[in-house]
């Protein structure tokens, strides 16, 4: 039962609840029309402490293909936060407003402290360099459209894995599944967090590498899941600077991969993959984003109880 | 009164207990046989004090905390490491959560009994307050 629920981790709910909102998903792109009055009457809350174009617009749509409404802020500054107000005095004033909330924050475990002081469903869309569970949910609806489903498959993880917190969310819930392999691919300094590599992959008995080369382990994945170096993460502009362009997939990269190995990317991309490469079929970014929408329509329905 | 069992680095953990300020008679003593580990520190604490058995596992899981009354012990605590801490550590992670909003308890899990290494509920970060000698 996932009415009143709150998605903050991606290990908040079992196999069987994700099951339920990725079916839902598919049901909504097959026939969207039929739920575009599902939310009449309810209110959004996006609380966006830190800029975002997709995530935001993509919750904002949901709710309005939906038949909701959305109020919310679009920075911290534009919030009371700017006068000092406490994130646990926020949400309780959001809650006297809305049905449910879709919070982004910079501080890592932002919405998990939140959700201790409310009681209508939160989500987490992003906090800091830790976690983006609709992200994940976004990933996971995509890999299904393309490959049905995410057992038995290569995932390679290329880029900044240490703050990519989207990296963190889907290497968390892939490994709930059987048969899944990681290859980690970035310079040394942005691998994956202790956490992660530790006590989520090491511990569940998963095969990964942690590698610092793209072209020997391209006809190894299914997937390749590339991310931004992202300049917000560091406190040294130097250290960005010397590993940003770190690693670029472009046509001669994609030489080495596989015709059934599909690229995706939570997007916003910079340069780690040349335009070039949008044509290639395999690309699939784009289309991942339309997804997003589609299974953020799911999992509004399903917190609210409607569906 | 209480006696407090600890190994070795005695002296130094009396501070976590604030005995170093106590106005009340505090004894220590170093190298008393021990039959289960050879040779053992004591701890003598003259008066009835809390004590935060979360904390004093934390430190040292392998101490025991005897309660004495009338010269009998009455009751015999022994110590473990705990599963959940609250406001005994603090993360150090500069992107945590904790480190701007200072209005609710700070919690950790523990993730490995051996190594004493704890996550923060907020933001994951797994650190090691008290590394095992």
């Amino acid at each position: 039962m996932l009415k009143n629920r709150s998605l903050i981790d991606p290990n908040d709910f079992t196999r069987e609840e994700f099951r339920e909102i990725f079916d839902l998903g598919h049901q909504i792109i097959a026939d969207p029309a039929k739920y575009s009055k599902s939310c009449e009457g309810k209110i959004l809350a996006t609380l966006f402490y830190e800029p975002s174009t997709r995530t935001r617009l993509s919750f904002e749509t949901a709710m309005l293909r939906l038949g909701g409404q959305v109020i919310g802020f679009s920075e911290a500054a534009s919030s009371s936060t700017a006068k000092g107000e406490s994130i646990a005095d926020t949400l309780r004033t959001v809650e006297c407003y809305a049905d449910i909330a879709a919070m982004r924050h910079p501080k890592e475990g932002a919405p998990r402290l939140a959700s201790h002081y409310i009681h209508m469903p939160l989500i987490n869309a992003g906090d800091g360099g830790h976690q983006h569970p609709t992200q994940t949910l976004t990933d996971i609806l995509t890999i299904e459209r393309l490959r049905g489903n995410v057992e038995n498959k290569t995932y390679g993880f290329c880029g900044d894995l240490k703050f990519g917190r989207t990296v963190h969310s889907l290497v968390k819930f892939l490994s709930n599944y059987e048969g899944v392999k990681f290859i980690f691919i970035s310079p040394e300094e942005l691998r994956v967090p202790e956490y992660i590599r530790e006590e989520v992959v090491r511990k569940r008995g998963i095969p990964f590498q942690e590698v610092d080369q793209m072209e020997p382990y391209m006809n190894q994945l299914d997937f390749l899941y590339m991310t931004r170096v992202q300049r917000e993460r560091f406190f040294n502009e130097e250290d960005y600077i010397r590993l940003k362009d770190r690693f670029i997939l472009d046509k001669e990269k994609m030489s080495y991969a596989r015709p059934d190995t599909y690229i995706l990317h939570p997007l916003p991309r910079v340069n780690e993959i040349s335009t070039e490469v949008d044509d290639d079929p395999r690309a699939q970014y784009f289309q991942q984003a339309k997804n997003g929408m589609y299974v953020r329509m799911a999992l509004i329905l399903k917190l609210l109880g409607i569906y | 009164m209480s006696s407090t069992t600890l190994p070795p680095a005695t002296e130094s953990r009396c501070s976590y207990l604030n005995l170093d300020k106590a106005d009340y008679n505090v004894a220590l003593i170093c190298n008393a046989y021990s039959q289960k580990m050879g040779k053992k520190d004591i701890i003598k604490i003259n008066n009835v004090i809390d004590i935060n058995y979360d904390f004093l596992g934390l430190i040292d899981p392998n101490a025991t905390v005897n309660i004495i009354e009338e010269g009998k012990t009455i009751k015999k605590v022994k110590l473990e490491v705990p599963d959940r801490v609250e406001n005994i550590i603090r993360c150090k992670n500069p992107r945590c959560v904790t480190s701007v909003e200072h209005y609710f308890p700070h919690v950790f899990h523990l993730v490995d009994k051996e190594k004493r290494s704890y996550r923060c509920e907020y933001c994951d970060d797994i650190v090691v307050p008290y590394p095992v000698k």
